[in-house]
């Protein structure tokens, strides 16, 4: 902790999962002093979310998959001085003067709260996450299609279900982690319904030999679903949702390599949810906003683009986990770690625990390559946007239909999302195109050659404006963290 | 084999209290989202959209969609999924862009 309350931290992390942690106790146990900044009330981030300590989960690890590697962060995290900051939505990452990094946050519990705040430090890690990737299909706005990862975000951390008979759907291997927590909770599950078959891995034999705690997690999730009697069709796709206002039923199609739906395969399934999702996106807009390299990953999305120890190609900030490309918790932990070590001998001027560092990114190294391979085997095929008929809508927040992209793309000559968004609203609603991104870049790509849509935000959340225009008052540097729920 | 997620996970909370939406009372517990004791209550959509007054509720369940904007308390724009839910919340469906009754 800093001396006083106008010394700037060390490190401010942001980001209080998997990665975050690791970075943030890693470097304070070098004795540096650590900011750790989080939206939430707890620690944990997306994939150890849990419930509230009010609501006195015994068993909070009966939800979850290798809970012991987080109670050993969170030990560790109570036992040093980091500060945490449960509640900070942060905004934005500035350059102050004298090397000095800004990390602006807006307070409480959906960031309305309306304190700003300001934390400098001489070092930034950004452990941002990722959200979910998704894509459109007649009938998805409707109430009770909610995404794969949302209904396990509120199992997890609120114990409730969004239906009695839930349909999971879309690609990638969070789906059978979902589908297998539905189960167990009680939800009835009819059918997996993945896009991709899972033959993409065996082409990649090398990656798959060397992870074998992938496989151990593949089959306790398969013996789950087994267990539950869920069944899973590869290579198919919910392509209609039916009902007037809220989910009854869903027909599903056999699609071809190209994700295009097969002529005649649609089959009804009754449900009254639908927990849909096709992978992860990574978090990236603080680190775009500062300029940061990025790389295009395998299955069409982007990451930021990162060296041997986790620095960006802004000197002085560095990332972990998701933010530099979706791989798990157990790859972010190493990520994190390596990170703080990183921050630290960048701090000292001296290299530190050289011997670690090479191990850690070793089996980073071993975990990438199992990342890439899986990113690869579910990458969306371009056929899927004929599952899109002229009404259905691909951008959420502002009701904007696949027609009048279409329209935009043929009509107004759009080439890529930035043209076809201020053609016609896609992408400028609240979720400023986190939800249509991926879909209005496809379409403006007409099947070819998707261009990632790296997005320049001035502010990685909205901010009320009352927050802003209290920016030029004096702003402590430390802050006492806003009242949370609690862990 | 647990029939509930709260048996699932061994829950022992604190006592359950009462918040309403549109009038309707729902029963919440400590720790609980408003999003999630509604979903306990099998209500699903809690806003309408601007254009087409389309029903629609929570959708990412992490504050990243804004789908789930509800009126908690009078006031409008808050992420269902985030706030947590408190004894005697009045929880009112946004229609719109939610200034319906600010006159703005
Ligand atoms: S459900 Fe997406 S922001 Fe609340």
């Amino acid at each position: 902790m800093p001396i006083s309350a106008s010394d700037p931290y060390d490190l401010a992390v942001i980001g209080a999962g998997s990665a975050g942690l690791a970075g943030a106790v890693t470097a304070a146990g070098l004795g540096l002093s650590v900011a750790l900044l989080d939206a939430s009330p707890q620690t944990g981030g997306q994939f150890y979310r849990h419930p509230a300590r009010a609501i006195g989960a015994a068993r909070p690890e009966a939800l979850h998959h290798d809970w012991s590697a987080f109670a050993q962060l969170r030990r560790r995290l109570e036992q040093s001085d980091v500060s945490l900051l449960r509640g900070h939505h942060v905004w934005a990452v500035t350059k102050e003067e004298g090397a000095l990094w800004a990390v602006h946050a807006v307070t409480g519990a959906d960031g309305t709260a309306e304190r700003s705040v300001r934390v400098r430090a001489r070092a930034v890690l950004l452990a941002t996450g990722a959200y979910e990737r998704q894509l459109p299909f007649p009938g998805w706005t409707l109430p009770g299609v909610v995404g794969a990862g949302g209904a396990q975000a509120m199992l997890k951390s609120g114990l409730v279900l969004p239906g009695k008979r839930v349909v999971v759907a879309g690609s990638g291997p969070l789906l059978l982690a979902v589908a297998s927590s539905l189960a167990t909770a009680g939800a009835q599950v009819p059918a997996v319904i993945e896009a991709s078959g899972y033959l993409g891995y065996a082409r990649h034999p090398r990656a798959l030999a060397a992870n074998p705690r992938k496989w151990v997690e593949a089959a306790v999730h398969g013996a789950a679903l087994l267990r539950h009697r869920v069944r899973v069709r590869l290579r198919s796709a919910v392509t209609e949702v039916h009902g007037t206002d809220r989910v009854e039923a869903v027909t599903v199609s056999r699609l071809d390599l190209d994700w295009r739906p097969v002529q005649g395969s649609g089959r009804r399934i009754e449900c009254d949810a639908l927990a849909v999702g096709h992978g992860l996106v990574p978090q990236i807009e603080l680190a775009t906003a500062l300029g940061c390299a990025t790389r295009p990953l395998p299955d069409g999305t982007s990451a930021v683009a990162l060296d041997g120890l986790q620095e960006t190609s802004v000197r002085g900030l560095w990332a972990a986990g998701e933010t530099g490309g979706v791989g798990g918790a157990q790859l972010a932990r190493s990520e994190g770690e390596l990170a703080g070590l990183a921050a630290a001998a960048r701090l000292y001027g001296r290299p530190v625990r050289e011997e670690r560092v090479r191990e850690l990114q070793r089996r980073r190294d071993r975990m990438r390559a199992f990342a890439d391979a899986m990113a690869l085997s579910h990458a969306p095929a371009a056929g899927w946007t004929s599952w899109l008929t002229d009404g259905t809508e691909v951008c959420r927040c502002e009701e904007v239909t696949a027609g009048r992209i279409r329209e935009a793309v043929t009509d107004l000559g759009a080439r890529d999302a930035r043209t076809v968004k201020l053609l016609t609203r896609a992408g400028m609603g609240w979720c400023q195109g986190r939800m249509c991104g991926a879909a209005v870049a496809c379409l403006a790509a007409r099947g070819g050659a998707v261009e990632p849509p790296v997005e320049r935000r001035p502010f990685a959340v909205p901010v009320p404006l009352s927050a802003l225009a209290s920016l030029d008052e004096p702003t402590g540097v430390r802050t006492d963290s806003a009242p949370g729920v609690g862990d | 084999m647990a029939r509930t997620p709260a048996e699932l996970v061994g829950a022992n909370p604190g006592p359950s209290f009462e918040i309403t939406m549109d009038g309707r009372p729902v029963t919440a517990l400590p720790g609980q989202s408003v999003a999630a004791a509604l979903w306990s209550a099998g209500i699903l959509a809690w806003r309408t959209t601007r254009n087409t007054g389309r029903p629609r509720g929570a959708f990412c369940g992490i504050g990243q969609c804004y789908d789930c904007l509800a009126i908690v308390n009078g006031e409008p724009n808050h992420r269902a999924c985030l706030v947590p839910a408190r004894p005697g919340d009045v929880i009112t469906t946004q229609e719109g862009h939610g200034h319906a009754d600010l006159g703005v």
